[in-house]
């Protein structure tokens, strides 16, 4: 592209962050720094059983003997451990009995994000737990799902009232010692979503979490763990969001899928953290690890995320394909722009027989910013007649983008087959200049183009996230292109 | 409707445009012939406002405005309409969602409401007989793997649809069978009122069979060197571009 286009491009991928409000709400939080003191505190502020604070603690002395991973594509400016406050609430009580007592002002932010917490108003069929700071606001459709047995609540909760499931299955798949900032989430997480869906039940709606970071200087240390018995379905979506500012704030979540025999999981994220200013400055440190494992027979997880949010993104959704026959799949849209940096991408590990994996991986960098794809097929000697099929398409816009692709392939079978397909693609001028020949604008023309290069991904999106997912791209990339 | 004067532009430093004249009134059809390199598509490029050929002199009135000064968009809301000679695949993006997106910015710029799918979808059945295109070409990606005959077709279904004031056609028949020749031809002539006007531009005198110019024009060498009729296209047919060559510059190498 010439410097004119160049120019263009510059000016179509000025869009703002349309999130970045502040709620002015009354906030408790503690001091900051990390010692086993502040575990301790956080554990005792949950009224957590004695093994969650055990289990906290040998997290966090594992976690001192870590050092931060630097193998990724990225850079990544140092972190101060000790300057950030790892629980902030806002006041009143842990949970709400009805809308009722929930302050304005939160009910508020929720429904400026589009996520109204009454359940009149709601999204029809998509229950949700809101999830602000450090604690859990609400969930809605707790009644209509426990008539099935369904129990979607907050994590806090689940520790107390379901402590034996909580047990048996919180760090199953991933350990409190996996890695760096799954160990430090370990150690602090506050409150996330926990599901269980019984043996044959259909969940018959779409659950849904959405995490809101509001209090400055904290960070966000959410647990999500989601469990289909056998034969047991459901389809669950996660969005986040987050208040302009110009210091960094650090999110490390972990997310922990178990798909028991026949059972499938299907997880969706849109992830639109604030990804900082146009000169780079602020954003959300997107540290997240995501893990599920196809435990029984036949069970089936497919993970989809649209990633357009956040200053540094690492996070690498995978699947553990364990029982046989079992399928996992991975659908990926990452969207760079400014100066955003994303290593993003997934694991695939077959170990049952006849497994089979499916990666399609879209990355879309505009702006100055990274975008890297990063997956593993991992093919143990046990697992005959595995079968992958990886494909890593790069789009860029403009001419001062990255994009990078580092595929890893390790098969001890030698009835794998294993198949592996990128591309990389510029978005052409003669596309742009065809839409507006036709009377399209640019920006909408590059919001078209690269909607239509995301579709294959967009497809895997409960419909009523669809639209909005949609909208999203071509606003990440507003301002952008030529 | 369209005038054009001494119009002069360049593609890196390269004038390839020597001074244009040209004047298009409503219910005319204007043809443009010439050799290869002779200026045919710069000239379309700048009239659509494709950027990579600058103006360094001239003017180009459109309705009474001045069209240099546009964007793009602008032109082709304003109607003028391009038909490629390279129609490009754009992968993904639905026939349907594309022209709808099209269908509505055109009437967002003359103050009229949205189509609703429905009204849409019943316009398209419409205008597809137009050019006898079939259903599974408006139901793959705009021109993803359309064949060379599909995707010309595709492009006068696309003007069937915009109804511009003004068309230019560039090359429709490069890359066309006898078939496909025919039907886009009748298409535009069943288009053609006294309203609008249509340049085409050819090569051959072939297309000019089944669409047949009021106005007869030789561009050589950045310059419109020769205009007439529908005559003039059947002496190029039969004689070749030399003799003109040798008519205005005196030898039959002109550049």
């Amino acid at each position: 592209m010439n410097e004119t286009n160049d120019n263009i491009l510059n000016e179509v991928t000025q869009g703002d962050y349309k999130y970045g409000f502040v709620t002015d709400i009354d906030t408790e939080t503690i001091p900051k720094g990390l010692n086993e003191d502040v575990v301790r505190l956080i554990s005792a502020k949950k009224n957590e059983p004695e093994f969650m604070l055990e289990w906290r603690l040998k997290a966090f002395r594992h976690w001192q003997t870590l050092t931060m991973p630097t193998w990724a594509h990225l850079t990544i400016p140092e972190i101060s451990y000790q300057d950030i406050i790892y629980y902030a609430a806002p006041k009143q009580q842990a949970k709400y009995a009805s809308l009722d007592e929930v302050d304005p002002e939160l009910l508020e932010t929720f429904d400026k994000l589009g996520i109204p917490l009454n359940e009149r108003n709601h999204l029809a069929g998509v229950a949700v737990d809101a999830v602000m700071d450090s604690i859990s606001v609400k969930t809605t459709f707790r009644e209509t799902l426990a008539e099935k047995g369904i129990i979607f609540c907050s994590m806090s909760e689940a520790i107390r009232e379901h402590p034996d499931l909580v047990k048996k299955y919180l760090g199953s798949v991933v350990p409190s010692t996996d890695n760096f900032f799954a160990a430090l989430n370990s150690a602090v997480f506050s409150d996330g979503s926990f599901c269980y869906v019984p043996k044959g039940i259909r969940c018959p709606m779409e659950l849904s979490t959405y995490f809101r970071i509001n209090a400055a200087n904290t960070g966000q240390f959410e647990r999500t763990l989601l469990i289909a018995d056998e034969g047991a379905y459901v389809s669950y979506l996660e969005g986040c969001t987050a208040p302009q500012r110009d210091e960094n704030q650090l999110h490390a979540a972990v997310v922990e899928l178990v798909a028991m025999e026949n059972a499938e999981i299907k997880y969706s994220t849109v992830q639109n953290w604030y990804p900082g200013n146009k000169e780079g400055k602020g954003g959300i440190y997107n540290f997240v690890t995501k893990r599920g494992i196809c435990k029984g027979a036949n069970s089936k997880i497919s993970w989809t995320q649209v990633e357009t949010g956040s200053a540094i993104t690492w996070k690498y959704p995978s699947c553990i394909l364990r029982g046989d026959n079992s399928s996992a799949e991975f659908y990926s849209v990452a969207v760079t722009n400014n100066h955003q940096q994303a290593d993003t991408g997934t694991k695939m590990i077959h170990i049952g027989k006849n497994t089979r994996s499916r990666i399609v991986s879209k990355g879309i960098s505009a702006g100055l910013s990274n975008n890297s794809y990063r997956g593993l097929v991992k093919v143990t000697r046990g697992a005959e007649n595995a079968r992958n099929f990886s494909q890593c398409d790069s789009l860029l816009l403009g001419s001062k983008c990255g994009s990078h692709t580092f595929p890893y392939l390790e098969v001890d079978n030698k009835t794998a087959k294993v198949e592996h397909e990128a591309t990389t693609s510029k978005i052409g001028e003669d596309q742009i200049f065809y839409c507006n020949q036709r009377g399209i604008s640019t920006e909408d023309a590059v919001g078209l183009i690269v909607n239509g290069y995301a579709r294959e991904v967009l497809n895997q999106l409960p419909m009523e996230f669809a639209v909005e997912a949609q909208k999203l791209l071509a606003i990440s990339l507003e301002g952008s292109v030529g | 409707m369209l005038t054009i004067k001494d119009l002069k532009a360049s593609i890196n430093g390269k004038e390839i445009l020597k001074g244009i004249n040209l004047q298009v009134n409503p219910g005319e059809v204007h043809a443009i012939m010439g050799p290869n390199g002779s200026g045919k598509s710069t000239l379309a490029s700048v009239l659509t406002g494709r950027d990579y050929a600058e103006v360094t002199h001239g003017k180009v009135s459109f309705l009474g405005e001045d069209l240099l000064d546009m964007v793009p968009e602008d032109r082709a809301r304003k109607g003028i309409f391009l038909s490629f000679q390279y129609p490009v695949e754009i992968p993904g993006v639905s026939m349907v969602n594309f022209l709808k997106t099209a269908i509505n910015e055109h009437r967002k710029f003359k103050g009229l409401p949205a189509l609703s799918a429905s009204e849409f979808l019943k316009l398209m059945r419409e205008k597809k007989e137009i050019v006898e295109i079939s259903s599974n070409l408006t139901n793959r990606a705009v021109n993803e793997g359309f064949s060379g005959g599909e995707k010309k077709k595709n492009e006068i279904f696309q003007m069937a649809l915009l109804e511009p004031k003004l068309s230019i056609l560039d090359e429709t028949d490069s890359g066309l069978d006898i078939d496909a020749l025919r039907i886009c031809a009748n298409g535009v002539n069943k288009l053609k009122t006294a309203e609008n006007a249509t340049i085409v531009i050819t090569h051959y005198q072939r297309l000019l069979d089944y669409i047949v110019p009021d106005f007869v024009h030789v561009l050589m060498n950045g310059q419109i060197v020769k205009s007439g009729t529908k005559e003039l296209a059947y002496e190029l047919e039969e004689k070749g571009y030399d003799w003109i060559k040798k008519e205005v510059f005196g030898t039959e190498d002109a550049q």
